[in-house]
């Protein structure tokens, strides 16, 4: 039986809070761990099926035109050009494949085809050395470069900003620029395929399986029921392996014209042409106050840019228009259509940048306005959405504001330039946190056997967040039993499809489904105890109502399962849904060289109902050092001529170490949100990325008086506003 | 990678003019994997009896299979030669500097991006070809003795400051010699490729240094995160203060040329003088009169000045870096 929710309204029963077995938020270990640590976990290149063989990529080295001839490859056993074979991979949740044939390029590095040998080795010297013949195109790289599209849907204007600006007691007015990102997960793209008649099981590194499968359908031209998709552990993905990319589709082909199974996997220099890239962004932001500092104008001007063939629109300004309070705004995203690589969504897309800058602006009207930031703040917090009028779902930024400024000492902090150590000048920052949540249809099976055992099977990813560990707390919660008697299987088309990581939504979207799948057993088991289901203590393996207490394995004939299903429904429209939190940090900026250190870097986080604080934390703990990489050292050079990627290894990429990253304080402010289903939950991964850049640079500020617009602050930067 | 003939040196008598050395193979093999270097045979001397850091003269022979991590623990490296230490524990990461030799370090190819990518023309990988990295992203570029064939630096820390030392390279081959390391790397002229003066079927057999300098020793080293990151410009200084005037100044640069740089004017002006922010500013001056960039780059002309003044102050007590 499948129990079936659409989230069309408020959800205030606090349910989860009434359970027995008192497991659910605890700060466990994740459930892989230990397979992780010891080389258990099979990662999508890991496994070695009978007969593989193996394939590179050869890709275009130039940025635009038409492939005429691929030639031999000597020593190689086939060389793979097929129309199929993808430019560019997939957008997340798309349900068609990417734009096939591989013979027009788009940018360099783009694959074109697919050199198959014996060895790794022999198919990559192939690929490398193989002769391709052009005919080449001359096309735009830079951005500024092109006259930008602006795509009616990602406009919007209320009022006149241009007038508030004019008539406002103080004004900001400047630009602001971020360069390519990349995710750079650890694990590199890779996929094994394998055909069996008409059917093909691709091992692969992907978020999102259930619109994978609909992609790679759609790729190769199969029926989706003839392609299983499996990805039990995902090396981590940040955005980059949200849709189906040029290997997978590559080693199907492959796979099916030899009749062996054929494994693509990506070098490092590949990922970072072939992934999709954050694109780089311009913001313009104009604020306008009065003399209280009450916002009466809001402009964010956005440019950014991506391949003329690719919808996908860097969603900058996203929490703008419900951030802060303003009569007068405008949003603008302008699309520059350019031949560098592919833009989608990488950390947090939207916010990761778009709030950062923001947050940036707002510590910009503070020092103008003479009001210290977080009253700034305080004072621009509206009741509801501004120029919808929708209610929030819950708003938490006030108290995240207020509870951060204590617990970090915010009052310590001293006007600019005062506080000096040695060589260091010190300085404190912060800013606001916000992220759009959303919700996304998810199933799930769960299945109680008579010994006592849970079974939960969702197509669901564990991307290294912990999905494993958060569902199986959910099953033993709702189920009443003990963690060791749940088992959760993740990462295989085979199961029930649901939402996939990405966007945030993957918790809360996935464990409604295994909540809803655990409320369907329990009134079964309800039923064998002739009980309300809202009656029923299940803990410890005992189910119990009024007087009555028996073992489960008393009450089930065999095993019983249930599926559960996620719908968002109308709370979706009528609630603008939010995550909100506040980011601190103190930084020491060295006068006479300009490098930054992060001192100290406090998050409190709004994110509803938090299922596992221990992993909860460490999503926090990854976004903040994002945030770092964003501000200080992140960025995705492109060769001016050409657009290629230039910084196309881990060293030369530059995503904070160790040394970059001081120990970082996580709070969560406890919440429930009722609008965002029964595990009143919302997303959170995301979340401490944005604006966590904004307060180191606003620290920087502080520490030594210099805004840098251009990001990341690199010493270079810093010394040139450093007097000497 | 191309396929490749793989042979374990007994003795150094076996090496030939046509093998390529790999030690710690932290460089060559990444250099092998994108085929920029594609050695037919490739020699492993890790099992020659190169290691040791052994009392020579006055000073230490540093043999070249010492490890990185090994040479920047030593005692006596700790104790005489602090500079070296630091340099060393300045570069790469615990990893590389565990497998990472003395002589591959010397050796080290440039991290110019574009001469990792055969995509683009280079005159280092491709004699003639040209310089895709003039016009291109240039951050980690050369300000100093570059030339229009080539603007690529030598990355390497510890030739900072063994350059800093004095310390002179052992080579052995068919003609036995000792080359200052000042000698022993080589600006790009219109030959960039040529980037030492080690012929074939030379091998690096230790690095030399000369009696303990004493004074203080510093390396800072400026790089765009706290580690894990080559230099934008790096400082290896040797100072010695007597009676509140500088009877000794050894600086070398690093980051900033297809060497590690010295300046025999720099340290003229600053020997037998006060130590003062005029004096140190007039010290960058000099040293940077010749520099120029080519590009983005430019940027390490004011942070070489203000690295090399920070050191200054920092060496003769007049502000504390920590
Ligand atoms: C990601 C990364 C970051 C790094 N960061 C830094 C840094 O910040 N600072 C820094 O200084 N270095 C850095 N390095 C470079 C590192 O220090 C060098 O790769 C290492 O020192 C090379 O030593 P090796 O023994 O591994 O040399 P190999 O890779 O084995 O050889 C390098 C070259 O030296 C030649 N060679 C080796 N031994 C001899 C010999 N005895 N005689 C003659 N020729 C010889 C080889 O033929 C080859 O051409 C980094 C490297 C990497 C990969
Ligand atoms: S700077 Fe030198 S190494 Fe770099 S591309 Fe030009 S010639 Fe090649």
């Amino acid at each position: 039986m499948t129990r079936h929710l659409r989230v069309d309204g408020p959800n205030h029963d606090d349910r989860l809070d009434h359970m027995a077995q008192g497991i659910l938020g605890q700060p466990l270990n994740r459930l892989e761990g230990p397979l992780k640590v010891t080389g258990l976990a099979a990662y999508a290149a890991e496994a070695r099926p009978m007969n593989m063989v193996y394939g590179v990529l050869v890709q275009a080295s130039v940025p635009a035109g038409k492939v005429l001839e691929v030639g031999d490859a000597p020593g190689a056993l086939a060389v793979i050009h097929d129309k199929r074979m993808v430019r560019y991979a997939a957008q997340g949740m798309d349900q068609k494949g990417p734009t096939s044939g591989p013979d027009q390029i788009e940018y360099m590095g783009q694959a074109i085809a697919l050199v198959v040998a014996e060895s790794f080795e022999t198919a990559r010297h192939a690929a490398q050395n193989i002769a391709v013949r052009y005919k080449t195109a001359s096309v735009p790289v830079e951005p500024e470069a092109v006259k930008p599209e602006l795509p009616p849907k990602k406009q919007s204007a209320a009022g006149n900003v241009d007038k508030a600006m004019q008539d406002a007691a103080v004004t900001v007015d400047r630009v602001w620029q971020t360069p390519s990102h990349m995710s750079a997960a650890m694990e590199p793209h890779a996929a094994i395929a394998e055909w069996d008649g008409d059917h093909v099981t691709i091992r692969a590194a992907l978020q999102m399986l259930s619109s994978n499968r609909k992609q790679m359908a759609d790729a190769l031209g199969i029926k989706e029921q003839n392609l299983r998709l499996l990805s039990p552990y995902v090396g981590g993905g940040f955005g980059s392996k949200l849709g189906i990319n040029a290997e997978a589709v590559a080693a199907a082909i492959a796979a099916k014209k030899l009749g062996r199974p054929v494994m693509v996997a990506m070098t490092r220099q590949q990922v970072f042409d072939l992934a999709h890239r954050r694109s780089e962004t311009r913001q313009r932001i104009r604020l306008a106050c009065d003399s209280d500092g009450r916002l009466t104008g809001i402009g964010h001007e956005v440019l950014v840019s991506n391949l003329p063939s690719s919808e996908f629109v860097e969603p900058v300004a996203q929490a703008t228009p419900f951030t802060y309070q303003a009569a007068h705004r405008q949003v603008v995203h302008a699309v520059a259509r350019i031949h560098r690589g592919c833009a989608g969504s990488v950390r947090a897309p939207g916010e990761a940048v778009g709030v950062t800058v923001f947050e940036c602006a707002m510590d910009e009207l503070a020092e103008a306005t003479g009001i210290d930031p977080v009253e700034l703040r305080l004072r621009n917090i509206p009741d509801v959405e501004p120029t919808t009028d929708r209610p929030f779902s819950s708003h938490k930024l006030a108290e995240a504001l207020r509870e951060g400024a204590r617990l970090f000492g915010w009052s310590n902090r001293k006007p600019a330039g005062q506080r000096v150590e040695g060589e260091w000048m010190i300085g404190m920052g912060m800013a606001a946190a916000v992220r759009v949540n959303m919700l996304v249809e998810s199933r799930a099976r769960v299945t109680l056997n008579q010994d006592g055992h849970a079974i939960v099977e969702t197509d669901m990813t564990d991307i290294g967040t912990g999905t494993y560990t958060i569902l199986g707390q959910l099953a033993a919660e709702m189920l009443g039993l003990p963690m060791e008697r749940v088992e959760v299987r993740l990462g295989d088309t085979n199961f029930p499809p649901a939402s996939g990581s990405g966007g945030s939504f993957g918790a809360a979207s996935s464990g409604n489904s295994v909540y809803l799948a655990c409320e369907e057993i329990r009134s079964q088991i309800a039923r064998a105890m002739s009980c309300d289901e809202v009656d029923l203590t299940l803990q410890d393996g005992m189910a119990r109502a009024g007087n009555v207490a028996r073992p489960l394995s008393d009450l089930i004939d065999g095993q019983i399962s249930g599926e559960g299903h996620l719908q968002p429904g109308k709370t979706e429209k009528s609630h603008r849904q939010a995550t909100w939190g506040s980011h601190w940090a103190e930084v020491a900026v060295n006068r006479w060289t300009g490098e930054v250190r992060v001192r100290r870097m406090m998050g409190v986080f709004a994110c509803g109902r938090v299922l596992n604080e221990k992993t909860a934390r460490s999503q926090c703990l990854g976004g903040m050092t994002f945030g770092i990489g964003i501000a200080l050292t992140e960025a995705m050079e492109h060769d001016p001529r050409d657009g290629h990627a230039v910084s196309r290894d881990l060293a030369e990429y530059h995503i904070p170490t160790h040394a970059d990253v001081p120990a970082l304080e996580v709070h969560f402010l406890p919440e429930r949100d009722a609008y965002v289903g029964p595990l009143q939950a919302k997303g959170l991964g995301e979340l401490g990325i944005c604006g966590a850049g904004a307060a180191v640079l606003n620290a920087v500020h502080n520490a030594c008086g210099v805004r840098v617009r251009q990001l990341p602050a690199t010493p270079d930067k810093i010394v040139a506003g450093l007097e000497d | 990678m191309r396929e490749f003939t793989y042979q374990r040196a007994a003795s150094i008598a076996d090496l030939s003019p046509d093998a390529t050395i790999i030690a710690g193979g932290t460089n060559l093999l990444d250099l092998m994997k994108l085929e920029v270097m594609a050695p037919p045979v490739l020699v492993d001397i890790t099992h020659l009896d190169l290691g040791g850091v052994e009392p020579e003269g006055e000073g230490l022979r540093i043999g070249a299979l010492v490890r990185n991590s090994d040479l920047a623990a030593h005692p006596v490296i700790r104790r005489d030669y602090p500079v070296l230490s630091r340099a060393l524990l300045a570069g790469a990461s615990g990893q590389l500097r565990n497998m990472a030799t003395t002589g591959g370090n010397l050796m080290q190819r440039t991290r110019c991006p574009y001469f990792y990518d055969r995509r683009m023309a280079c005159n280092k990988r491709d004699p003639g070809a040209g310089c895709a990295a003039i016009g291109g992203v240039t951050r980690n570029h050369a300000i100093l003795g570059a030339s229009d064939h080539c603007i690529a630096t030598y990355p390497g820390d510890m030739a900072v400051a063994l350059r800093a030392l004095d310390a002179v390279v052992e080579i052995d081959g068919p003609a036995p010699r000792k080359v200052p390391l000042s000698d022993f790397h080589l600006l790009p002229g219109n030959t960039p490729h040529v980037e030492t003066v080690l012929e074939p079927g030379e091998i690096i057999t230790a690095v030399i240094l000369p009696a303990p300098p004493g004074g203080q020793h510093r390396y800072r080293k400026v790089r765009d995160r706290a580690s894990y990151a080559f230099a934008l410009v790096s400082v290896a200084a040797v100072i010695g203060t007597e009676d509140g005037r500088i009877s000794h100044a050894a600086l070398a640069f690093g980051g900033v040329a297809a060497k590690p740089w010295r300046d025999p004017d720099v340290e003229a002006l600053l020997k037998g003088s006060e130590p003062s922010d005029a004096l140190f500013r007039e010290a960058a001056e000099i040293l940077l009169r010749p520099a120029r960039g080519w590009g983005e780059h430019q940027f390490k002309i004011p942070l070489l000045r203000r690295a090399l003044i920070a050191t200054l102050r920092d060496a003769t007590g007049m502000e504390t870096a920590a």
